[in-house]
């Protein structure tokens, strides 16, 4: 008797896990036979900012991977999920009305100026839209890891050499996206671009470990010689032409990569420019580029470096430097009253902590500059 | 002798209504019914899911769970095929009524977890409905359902211009309004019965 019910049993849990499977099954499959039918818009004309040529792209995708297909790269943080807001462009006719998923992206202005986000936008008819000449720059490079260097115990300095193209042309602030292979697919990830302006022909970055992280733990596990796919340069920060203004640069963690552009770039074109950078680190195992810094400084009088360190120091430690969170030290050392660019990179309250500090000093608003993370 | 199908249906609207009596269906009742184009919109859209639904399900139930006696499988199936139909119902519309699916947008995929319609299956299950009465009882439900947001729209419309204590601003006054609707529904009460 015993037996007899235990293979029912289990012939009751056999029926069932079957009956189950197969009407997801079938299920599915009704959904995608309905999907090949329903969804196929036909080919759709592209028109970007008013060409005389109408790209024709196939209907049914989105707005963004389409202009992806035609090799026109918009920023995308997110890679299409809706949950950046990077992707906007204008469209003027042909885009549907604005969705529920973009309206928490866009400003009350953007929406009247026909902005959308190009990853919700999906392509249904004849579409127009106008794409910044800034956008159509963007490319995809190739390229060639040459070298990699440790800088601290979790960040690593990675040199890019362009295949093709062969050049980039960046400014100081501006990123890069890199296609980081993981186990769900290829995703694309923002980085800094910390080399020069000047030296084209490279690309390098520094990225600290974060445990999880796709990006950067795709970007610590290559080695010379890998192959490695990104698009860019993104970014809108410019650096003030006017040689009088003062240029600080204010970073912390791993807030390194574009101060470190901005810098070199800087000396390469006004050697006489006045500029600071104020880096702050917990302790002394998380400085890097000091010493570099120091040797430029003695080249570049006008060039002010100031580290400081916001733990205490451990014993046998040495520190002849400034202690306390950055914020003080920007406080201490800044003129008030000076014309200034100010550059950030960091943590949120270090952000915020630096731009009150600032205002203080009277650098306006629109002169400064964040990437937090 | 047996209910005719009109009969469940008309219950199913007025004496009966999946809203007000059972109240199913509330999330998205108080959630949409702040204009009467959405009520409307949802309410057709309900209403359409939930008689194809109810049938679909009738036929599952009693031609395939029933004979191999894998009625356990009742909740699950019934809700990967309530799932399933509303993606669909979502291309569909998608393709051939883009303005209908704009207005109804977000709404669609909400359908899916909308109680009444699974709802409306069970009650048909556990009733001992037949194919006829079925029907009438899935169409009849969303019916009702779609009666009921859409005098709750209109009700919320007429409510922005009157003066609501502050603590009841919102769904607080919403609660009270489906209470006093229901109540009202309990009128009709007596004037055709099923279980």
């Amino acid at each position: 008797m015993v037996c007899f019910l235990a293979v029912s049993g289990f012939k009751l849990y056999l029926w069932s896990v079957l009956l189950f499977a197969g009407l997801t099954v079938a299920l599915a499959a009704m959904l995608i036979v309905a999907e090949r039918f329903f969804v196929d818009y036909g080919i759709c004309k592209l028109d970007i900012n008013k060409g005389e040529e109408p790209v024709e792209v196939e209907g049914g995708q989105t707005l963004l991977s389409a202009l992806y297909s035609n090799e026109i790269f918009i920023p995308s943080a997110c890679g299409g999920k809706g949950s950046c807001g990077y992707c906007k462009i204008i469209v003027t006719a042909g885009g549907g009305p604005v969705l529920p998923t973009e309206i928490p992206y866009l400003t009350r202005k953007e929406i009247r100026s026909n902005v959308r986000l190009a990853c919700q936008v999906k392509i249904r008819e004849d579409i127009f839209v106008q794409i910044p000449e800034e956008f159509l720059n963007i490319k995809m490079f190739s390229a060639t890891v040459e070298s990699v260097r440790k800088l601290t115990y979790d960040i690593k300095e990675t040199h890019l050499r362009l295949n093709e193209p062969q050049e980039i042309l960046q400014r100081p602030g501006q990123y890069v996206q890199i296609q980081a292979l993981s186990d769900e697919g290829p995703m694309f990830r923002a980085y800094s671009i910390s080399s020069p302006a000047h030296d084209s022909n490279i690309v390098e970055l520094i990225v600290r470990i974060i445990p999880g992280g796709i990006g950067s733990t795709y970007l610590h596990n290559l080695k010379v010689g890998d192959k490695v796919t990104f698009t860019g340069p993104y970014g809108e920060f410019e650096l003030d032409d006017d040689p009088s203004v003062e240029i600080v640069c204010v970073g912390g963690g791993c807030g390194m990569a574009p101060m470190k552009n901005i810098i070199y770039t800087l000396y390469e074109k006004w050697p006489h420019r006045s500029c600071w950078l104020f880096f702050g680190c917990r302790t002394t195992r998380e400085i890097f580029y000091l010493e570099q810094f120091q040797e430029l400084g003695e080249k570049h009088p006008n060039f002010h470096v100031v580290y400081a360190l916001s733990d205490k120091l451990k014993k046998g430690e040495q520190w002849n430097g400034e202690t306390g969170f950055i914020h003080l030290s920007v406080d201490k050392f800044l003129e008030p009253g000076v014309p200034r660019q100010a550059f950030l990179c960091g943590p949120e309250p270090m952000i915020e902590a630096v731009t009150r500090v600032l205002e203080d000093k009277g650098v306006r608003p629109k002169d400064m500059f964040y990437d937090k993370f | 002798m047996e209910t005719s199908a009109l009969v469940i249906l008309v219950a199913a609207i007025l004496t009966n209504n999946i809203l007000l009596t059972n109240f199913l269906g509330m999330c998205s009742f108080i959630a949409c019914s702040k204009q009467l184009g959405t009520a409307i919109g949802l309410g057709t859209a309900v209403t359409f899911v939930m008689t194809v639904t109810t049938i679909i399900n009738y036929v599952i139930y009693h031609y395939i769970l029933m004979p191999l006696g894998l009625d356990h499988l009742t909740f699950i199936v019934f809700i990967a095929v309530i799932a399933a139909f509303v993606q669909f119902v979502e291309m569909f519309v998608e393709r051939f009524s883009l303005k209908l699916y704009f207005t109804l947008g977000i709404f669609l995929p909400l359908i899916t977890v909308n109680c009444a319609i699974l709802g409306a299956s069970l009650f048909m299950i556990i009733r001992n409905y037949n194919f006829a009465q079925s029907i009438g009882y899935g169409f009849g439900s969303g019916v009702g359902w779609a009666v009921a947001i859409i005098m709750m729209a209109g009700l919320q419309q007429k409510m922005r211009y009157s003066n609501i204590p502050k603590p009841f601003q919102g769904i607080p006054i919403a609660m009270i309004v489906t209470c006093v609707l229901a109540m009202a529904f309990m009128g009709f009460a007596g004037m055709v019965s099923i279980q």
